[in-house]
């Protein structure tokens, strides 16, 4: 368990030292930013588009910290030190899903507050929001390191991991969106029954992938 | 995960055979090693070192054949696996942490290596030669019984191979087991020399 916590803290450390944390919140930060120019001072319009933006902001930047992910361990030789102290591929995974848990979604939902209140929404709404968001953040930081895994080394794996990643974060998006309707029961229910399912896969998938790229 | 200790530590591979890249790399290897052996695996190159080191490491399955390690094993092969951006000792300690050393060993590892100067300096900073110093002093502070050493010599000036030399006798000495891949022959006695032949054919 200490050599677990220590894995997650490297994980973090790497994060904000190497553009990881910054990255991704300046990008979400921007897409707040620009909207706005976009569809004009309509206020009402913003509010009721501002939260669907924000969802899609926050996919995009999902993307951001995947080439630094997995493919420096496996160069510098990380990976295989762990796999020949015993840890599985699984709880390697486990280790940078919970990294980034720390590292990319909280600051995110941090963001969030200051994103919303750059477009406008009601306060209302900025619950559900951040409600929505922390529920499907698990899962997006789950398929983040999936997908980093699977892609490391191949060339152009940022656009490969782009064109992964929008077909398996439907789902999150559908009811995310939908949480941001009138009645968001429903569709919160949804949105963490979909995020749980596959926060608790992506761990195996992107353990497979680390063996399957071991060589 | 630093768990699997053993009294005396033991290695033997019966009849390995290694096909990677449909390429046959290894076949009819049989390897046994005791406390205290030190091993040189020598060949061309191509000819299947590394592939051995990382198979004995787990790290690669044998396609036939089998093989018992017993005890916990350290491989510095050439990469470094230490964080770029951390001083070398405090990326040091994050494997010595994994391992369950004290920050008396890793030190005591540094001192043997002569890096206790470069302590401060971040890992990115290094020379190729420091860097397979930094590289031996993580095997050095793992507390391992069996340590592999891909090419441990390479890049190495002469009073670092003698350091190395010491530091490999003296692990013998405490009954451990080395396994090292070089194509030139090691200063020190060895126990005996295993000989990788055209497709890793144990000579």
């Amino acid at each position: 368990m200490k050599a677990f916590s220590a894995l997650v803290a490297r994980e973090v450390r790497l994060a904000w030292t190497g553009g990881g944390l910054w990255l991704p919140i300046v990008f979400y930060l921007a897409v707040a930013t620009l909207f706005p120019f976009i569809t004009g001072p309509d206020k009402a319009l913003l509010a009721r588009t501002g939260g669907g933006i924000l969802w899609i902001a926050a996919l995009l930047a999902t993307l951001l910290p995947i080439e630094r992910l997995i493919l420096p361990d496996r160069q510098s030789g990380v990976l295989d030190q762990l796999a020949l102290r015993g840890w599985s591929d699984e709880l390697v995974a486990t280790a940078k899903i919970a990294g980034q848990i720390i590292a990319f979604a909280v600051p995110l939902l941090l963001a969030t507050v200051v994103g919303s209140a750059l477009i406008g929404l009601p306060e209302a709404q900025l619950g559900i929001l951040l409600l929505g968001l922390a529920l499907a953040l698990p899962a997006l930081s789950g398929l983040s390191v999936m997908i980093a895994a699977l892609t490391a080394g191949l060339s152009g794996a940022s656009a490969l991991g782009g064109l992964l990643l929008v077909p398996l974060t439907i789902p999150l998006l559908i009811f995310g969106a939908g949480t941001l309707a009138e009645d968001p029961r429903n569709a919160m229910q949804l949105l963490a029954a979909t995020s749980l399912a596959i926060t608790a896969l992506s761990p195996f998938a992107a353990g497979a992938a680390l063996r399957a790229g071991r060589i | 995960m630093a768990s699997r200790q053993a009294s005396s530590p033991s290695l033997s591979a019966e009849n390995i055979a290694v096909i990677r890249g449909n390429r046959l790399v290894l076949r009819g290897l049989t390897v046994a090693a005791r406390p205290g052996d030190i091993i040189w695996i020598r060949g061309a190159n191509g000819c299947g070192k590394s592939t051995l080191l990382r198979l004995v490491a787990g790290l690669l399955s044998a396609t036939s054949g089998i093989l018992k390690a017993e005890g916990r094993i350290a491989l510095a092969d050439e990469s470094l696996a230490l964080d770029a951006n951390l001083p070398l000792e405090q990326a040091l300690q994050f494997w010595a942490d994994m391992d369950g050393a004290s920050a008396a060993q890793r030190s005591a590892a540094l001192t043997d290596m002569d890096l206790q100067d470069l302590a401060h300096i971040p890992v990115r900073f290094l020379s190729t030669g420091q860097r397979k110093r930094a590289s031996i002093a993580r095997v050095l502070a793992s507390k391992a019984d069996i340590w592999l050493l891909d090419e441990p010599y390479n890049g190495l000036d002469t009073t670092s191979c003698a350091r190395l030399d010491q530091a490999i006798i003296a692990h013998a000495a405490s009954r451990g087991i080395v396994l090292v891949a070089a194509h030139q022959p090691p200063s020190i006695n060895v126990a005996h020399s295993l000989v990788l032949g055209n497709q890793g054919v144990a000579a």
